[in-house]
């Protein structure tokens, strides 16, 4: 309550905050999310993904409302509405390249974040739904991805959404009246545009903003956990009931924070000024050929991020004509995170107590994201082609060889999770977490 | 359509750069290099401006290359436009088709779809071939559309089938070190016109990064100031 003796702005102030404290739960979300939700106090560098993870968000959004200003969903005038944007729109070539680094910043950002998730057990009970949440996050985010790709209108915005809607057209059935009604044509054309722009800027950010939501509620509700898996709410203090190795999140994270909020704004900073393609990376050469439903492009890749489930579309080989199989890998490929919480058996959560056939397996997962992921990027005779006449592999690439294998080992490593958890020589867990 | 898109994705990426040449060299760009800038202003407007548009270039944008309006008004432009107007062509997409086989592509973007070091060996990669509907051919760019239009002042060169190098077999108005210096700075221009603002970005983003350098140094002060008593 307002000390009515307080004078000046002071006392405004304080009465105001009664105010709204007497119609909106102002202080006390303040509280319960800030200054009186303990984290514990031992966080390390993995735990700076969430809040960047957070500010990218909020820059996407703000430089796409920007964007939206200036471009036309419109398939005669999109590539040319982004090229008056880099030129003619003060500061627009600023704008355009933070968003555009900002999408793959945030897989970056998300990847290494989910990676903590991972490592230190993070999807472990209590925390399952706060995993569910944030695999949903993670795939409204390819969603988002894939529908604002097309806006620039180039060749690969064109003949990316062309393939990626034909994965559709391969479920039996239904497939290609499926894939017709996601593009409203024929082919990717104006409406398919118009479609896409409307689910990138509106429709998908209300969904992520909603899974952003209940994601950060969930984690508030059952509280953090860190690097070394313990309970810290099993260890509170007697009197005040505040976990002993918790801090409040305000000020100690907040400042913390900032300090990787400034380190990544650097790194950020370095690419959208100096390397916006960040080698064709970010921003792919053929996107700056308006598209042509007429002419196919030689190669067509996808950005980064998503060319590891590209990989193990074009791995997992055809039954008769129909690629079907292939797709349903790349989609499990990807909706397999969802069952983590449920596969890992292990005592421990954290990589830091487990044993050497957790880490080996975890190695070999992470080498295959990798190895899959540079293989999506480049056609597959990239290294050459077997010889007719080998037996078994006779006429396949290198390449796709390469990348059945590495499928294989990325499944292994989820499928065979719930044994080589459970069969692992864990070590003794600390009470409480060592700082 | 649909077995045809999904093989089409299957086997794209089989389809190699059958007949066409490895870029060896380094195209000669420097944005900095206002003097060759202009020069490749001019023979942009002169030799490429008639059949293919940079209908997202400005002519004032030329302005950043160190040209004044009345330069730009007095030395570039030729057929009334006015010195705001993007560089357009009057030659219709359409006819050019029939004309050609192909259209001009718009050259605005162009380096930076194909990359600056394929237009500079494009620029020196044609060469005499009379199976070709124009006689001509390029190293790089197997069964172009577009004729030699520099083969006045480059010379003509056949292709040598067993070394796969060009040989220069007539000499034109320019010596080979002239001609590689123009259109090395048509090249440049070229550059230049795909992003005008790329040193202007650059320039920003190097007192960018020199701002976050002083905010991360008094961050990690405030970090370390509340963060003493954590014990």
């Amino acid at each position: 309550m307002a000390d009515k003796k307080i004078a000046g702005v002071g006392g405004v102030m304080a009465s105001l905050v009664d105010w709204v404290d007497a119609r909106f739960p102002l202080t006390s979300n303040i509280k319960n999310h800030l200054t009186e939700y303990y984290a514990p106090k031992n966080f390390n560098f993995w735990y700076f993904f969430g809040s960047l993870a957070l500010l990218v968000l909020v820059m996407q959004i703000v430089t796409g409302i920007f964007l939206t200003m200036h471009y036309k969903p419109d398939a005669l005038q999109a590539f040319a509405s982004v090229e008056y944007i880099m030129r003619d729109v003060f500061g627009g070539n600023i704008i355009r390249y933070m968003h555009s680094t900002g999408a793959s910043m945030f897989f970056v950002v998300v990847y290494l974040h989910m990676f903590r998730g991972v490592i230190y057990g993070s999807y472990r009970n209590p925390r399952e739904l706060i995993w569910l949440f944030g695999v949903g996050i993670f795939l409204v985010l390819m969603g988002e991805a894939f529908f604002g790709y097309l806006l620039p209108w180039g060749q690969m915005s064109y003949w990316g959404a062309q393939v990626i809607v034909n994965l559709f057209s391969t479920i039996p059935f239904i497939g290609p009246d499926l894939s017709e009604w996601l593009r409203g044509d024929y082919l990717i054309s104006d409406a398919t545009l118009n479609r896409f722009f409307a689910f990138h800027v509106i429709a998908l950010p209300m969904v992520l903003l909603g899974l952003v939501a209940v994601h950060i509620l969930a984690l508030h509700e059952v509280g953090s956990n860190n690097p070394d898996g313990v309970e810290i709410k099993e260890k509170k203090d007697k009197k005040t009931g505040i976990p002993l190795d918790g801090i409040p999140f305000h000020p100690y994270y907040t400042v913390k924070d900032l300090v990787g909020v400034v380190v990544f704004l650097m790194v950020f900073a370095a690419i959208v000024f100096f390397a916006p393609e960040m080698g064709g990376y970010f921003l792919e050469a053929n996107n700056f050929v308006p598209a042509n439903p007429m002419v196919t492009p030689n190669h067509i890749a996808p950005v980064w991020y998503f060319t590891q489930y590209y990989s193990i579309l074009r791995a997992v080989p055809p039954i008769g004509i129909s690629q079907f199989p292939g797709v349903v890998a790349m989609g499990l490929s990807v909706v397999v995170f969802a069952f983590l919480p449920w596969l890992d058996r292990s005592p421990v959560k954290s990589i830091r107590y487990r044993g050497t056939l957790y880490k080996r397996w975890l190695a070999a997962f992470v080498v295959s994201f990798f190895v899959l992921g540079y293989l999506g990027t480049v056609p597959s005779n990239v290294w050459g082609t077997f010889s007719a006449e080998t037996p078994l592999v006779g006429g396949m690439d290198y390449a796709k060889l390469v990348a059945q294998i590495f499928t294989v080992v990325y499944f292994l490593f989820f499928i065979l999770m719930p044994w080589y958890t459970k069969k692992d020589k864990t070590k003794p867990v600390p009470e409480r977490v060592t700082y | 359509m649909r077995n045809i898109l999904i093989s089409i994705l299957l086997a794209l990426p089989l389809v190699g750069f059958a007949n066409e040449m490895v870029i060896k060299e380094k195209a000669p760009v420097d944005l900095s290099n206002h003097e060759s800038l202009q020069r490749g202003a001019r023979t942009f407007v002169n030799y490429c401006l008639n059949c293919h548009s940079a209908n997202y270039m400005r002519y004032n944008r030329m302005r950043d290359i160190g040209l004044t309006e009345k330069q730009i008004k007095d030395n570039l432009l030729f057929a009334g436009e006015k010195v705001g107007d993007t560089m357009t062509v009057a030659m219709n997409p359409k006819d050019a088709k029939r004309w050609f086989g192909a259209a001009p592509p718009d050259l605005s973007v162009e380096v930076r779809a194909r990359g600056a070091d394929w237009v500079y060996a494009y620029l020196r990669g044609f060469y005499k071939d009379e199976t070709r509907p124009t006689g001509w051919n390029n190293a790089v760019f197997d069964k172009v559309a577009m004729p030699h239009i520099l083969y006045e002042l480059q010379g003509v060169q056949v292709l040598n089938h067993e070394t796969h190098e060009l040989e220069l077999v007539k000499s034109g108005k320019l010596s080979p070190a002239e001609y590689n210096a123009m259109v090395g700075d048509l090249t440049n221009y070229l550059a230049f016109m795909s992003e005008p603002a790329k040193l202007n970005r650059i320039h920003i983003g190097i007192w960018v990064i020199l701002f976050l350098g002083v905010m991360l140094v008094l961050v990690k002060k405030i970090k370390a100031e509340y963060w003493k008593d954590i014990k």
